[in-house]
């Protein structure tokens, strides 16, 4: 236990409550000669800043949608589940093609999305331009740009989920489905009613990994458009590392409040699956 | 003798040779730059020919990735500074001489005559009535036309002294008729169009009105800012579309296919126009044109430097190199190898190159104030909200009100009147 302690402590503790003070602060980042620190001590100045932010604004409202699309990864994930879950010939080479997604890097899935939707050559551009006559440049356009990223988050991430419910399909009990289907049920029913409260635990997992994914997004945002057209696409991580470490930053204590209440919103969802797996253990 | 860090791996490289380093009986003075292969080519060369006047001195080079430079510099000043560091003038050194972290080398301007030889460089040196560092190299900003793109749409090719603002206007009309972008940008990454406001700024009300818009003294809202983002507004039809998904590089290959006719941009931008194909037959460069009439015409021309470290071990060779880094001779030589231009007013240009010797032409004739650009001259968070605006004005120009009001709004939190 004390080593574990230890590190959880250096690692985890420590940096949460440097940064919740840091966010007291304001410094540019810089220790002077001396190594002595900069900066000010401004109370809740960072924090009644952030509230009259219109780019911070834009973050929070750019991570709910973010967080409420990425949920669609669970259908779509299961969907594609149910259906490579049959056992024909080459079904593995299936499985691991529609795998691929998750095993290449979110920056590689970024600069493939950034050239499919780009302007002039990208071949959603030229789609859509062929369709309606005049092409639509997702990631110039502010108003679809978010969404424009989440698809392309959407990619692996539904391969990630599809490969949880994989394993959990493996696990369902082959008897309740005879029995189930002796009873006469079949299609959505069978699926809501028999496979689905045995998929619970994959579903738990799955709810985890995309809400967390959905909230840590960052790499997608600073590959694609690097937070534009002028903040159109920012969320709260990217914002937090544009105003802390980006060229035209280094407002550390700013951005340290930013990083709290990302922290804060994650608390509410992490609180909450800590809650839910402390309930069920004690049921057992 | 040059050491390049390229990684981790090199580090151990890097830290076993500084030991043969010692070895050798010479004073070193360590300098830490972030340049491209070109630049550092040159760099090497200064340094050979400067070891080779002084034996006894020997300089130390550590290369960084240029993106990486802007990070490392803030950690090697108070961890491990070295003698030398490269960096930017005017706002972009301030953090760094507010903190105390780059020397006061004002003894070196004034025993060198460096006030006179340097003389374009020395408002954005000067920070309290001091300078900080060692301007040596600047490259001027202007307008890239594609020649083969005026011949296609059947326009009148610019003159010597470029053309009227609004001949201009009229050419993009044409330009537009034959499906041609007049103007070409790619600001994904923000600041080439702030390129383009700055020349509108200057244009419209000169050098001194960009100097306090950028420094936060001058409404958003007020007639002179309303009459820049007027003229802007006449152009902004004519700017390629979807730029704001786009590099400047990926514009560049616009341009470069005659799809586009004009391209605002550094003089660093020929070398990629050059590597797309075209040649000083259709590719030409002109000033700005003239928008408010009789105002004295101001250029912007960033400005690279070395400054001396406040933690250097070895000041004194330290300086001893600096002012062989602000000679006419060593920044002929630097700048030749590199294609920009020298800061010394004493050094020479290669005649032979149009874009050189147009820029040299230019900045030297610049009555009105060289500028160091939008994101140098303001501070760097008010130079963001800057751009930002400045972006979204040219997709959403029926924004106009909502940009300048969020622009005072940003102004009036920096900058408490």
């Amino acid at each position: 236990m004390a080593p574990g302690l230890f590190m959880f402590t250096v690692y985890v503790l420590w940096p949460i409550v440097q940064s919740i003070t840091l966010s007291f602060y304001d410094w540019n980042g810089l220790y002077n000669q001396d190594g002595e620190f900069t900066g000010t001590f401004v109370g809740m100045g960072n924090y009644a800043e952030l509230i009259r932010d219109p780019a911070f604004e834009t973050s929070l409202w750019n991570n709910f949608y973010w967080l409420a699309l990425y949920l669609l990864a669970l259908p779509a994930g299961l969907l594609i589940a149910i259906f490579l879950n049959q056992t024909v010939t080459g079904i593995r080479l299936y499985k691991s093609l529609f795998f691929f997604p998750f095993v290449i890097s979110q920056v590689v899935v970024g600069l493939i999305f950034a050239w499919f939707y780009a302007p002039n050559f990208g071949l959603f551009y030229l789609l859509t331009e062929w369709v309606t006559g005049d092409g639509t440049a997702i990631l110039a356009d502010p108003d679809l740009v978010t969404f424009g990223i989440i698809a392309a988050g959407l990619w692996p991430q539904i391969a990630y989920v599809m490969i949880l419910y994989l394993t959990g399909l493996n696990n369902v009990a082959p008897d309740q489905i005879e029995a189930a289907r002796l009873d006469g049920a079949k299609g959505w029913r069978m699926l809501w009613y028999v496979v689905l409260p045995q998929l619970r635990p994959a579903t738990f997992i799955a709810v985890i990994v995309t809400v967390i994914g959905a909230l840590r997004s960052f790499d997608l945002v600073s590959i694609m458009t690097t937070g534009g057209p002028f903040g159109s696409s920012r969320v709260l991580s990217y914002y937090m590392f544009e105003m802390a470490l980006g060229e035209f930053g280094f407002r550390m204590g700013y951005g340290a409040a930013i990083a709290v209440v990302l922290f804060a919103i994650m608390m509410i969802f992490i609180s909450g699956f800590i809650w839910k797996m402390w309930r069920d253990e004690k049921e057992r | 003798m040059v050491h390049r860090k390229a990684g981790a791996l090199a580090l151990v490289a890097a830290l076993m040779l500084s030991t043969s380093a010692i070895a050798q009986d010479k004073r070193v003075v360590t300098w830490n730059a972030d340049y491209d292969p070109i630049p550092l080519a040159a760099a090497e060369a200064l340094i050979a020919d400067f070891e080779a006047a002084n034996p006894e001195i020997d300089i130390q080079l550590t290369n960084f990735d240029h993106e990486a430079y802007k990070n490392a510099i803030r950690n090697f000043l108070t961890a491990d500074p070295p003698d030398l560091a490269n960096w930017y003038a005017a706002n972009r050194m301030r953090p760094f001489v507010e903190a105390g972290l780059f020397a006061d080398i004002s003894d070196l301007w004034a025993s060198e005559g460096l006030t006179d030889a340097l003389a374009s460089s020395l408002p954005s040196m000067t920070i309290d009535g001091k300078q900080w560092g060692i301007p040596y190299t600047y490259y001027q900003w202007g307008i890239y036309y594609n020649r083969d793109a005026y011949a296609a749409a059947g326009v009148e090719l610019p003159g010597e002294g470029g053309v009227t603002w609004e001949q201009f206007l009229a050419n993009c009309e044409k330009f537009k008729a034959a499906e041609i972008d007049c103007v070409t940008t790619g600001s994904s990454a923000l600041w080439p169009v702030a390129g383009i406001f700055d020349y509108l700024s200057l244009r419209t009300n000169g050098y001194q009105f960009h100097s306090d818009l950028a420094a936060g003294k001058i409404s958003w809202t007020s007639p002179e800012a309303r009459a820049v983002f007027a003229e802007f507004a006449k152009l902004q039809p004519f700017v390629t579309e979807n730029h704001a998904a786009i590099d400047w590089q990926d514009a560049a290959a616009i341009f470069v296919q005659d799809k586009a006719a004009h391209y605002v941009m550094g003089n660093f931008a020929v070398g990629v126009f050059k590597e797309g194909g075209m040649t000083n037959d259709n590719l030409g460069f002109m000033v700005f044109p003239e928008i408010t009439p009789g105002i004295a015409r101001a250029e912007e021309a960033p400005t690279d430097t070395v400054h001396l470290t406040s933690g250097a071990q070895n000041p004194e060779d330290a300086k001893t190199f600096l002012a062989y880094m602000a000679s006419a001779e060593a920044q002929s030589k630097w700048n030749a190898a590199v294609g920009q231009l020298p800061t010394n007013k004493n050094a020479t240009v290669d005649p032979a190159d149009p874009f050189l010797s147009a820029g040299f032409q230019a900045l030297s004739t610049a009555t009105g104030g060289i500028a160091q650009f939008w994101d140098r001259d303001a501070d760097a968070e008010y130079a963001k909200a800057g751009m930002e605006g400045f972006q979204q004005f040219l997709v959403q120009p029926d924004q106009l009100e909502a940009i300048l009001e969020r622009l005072e709004q940003t102004r009036l939190r920096l900058y408490p009147q």
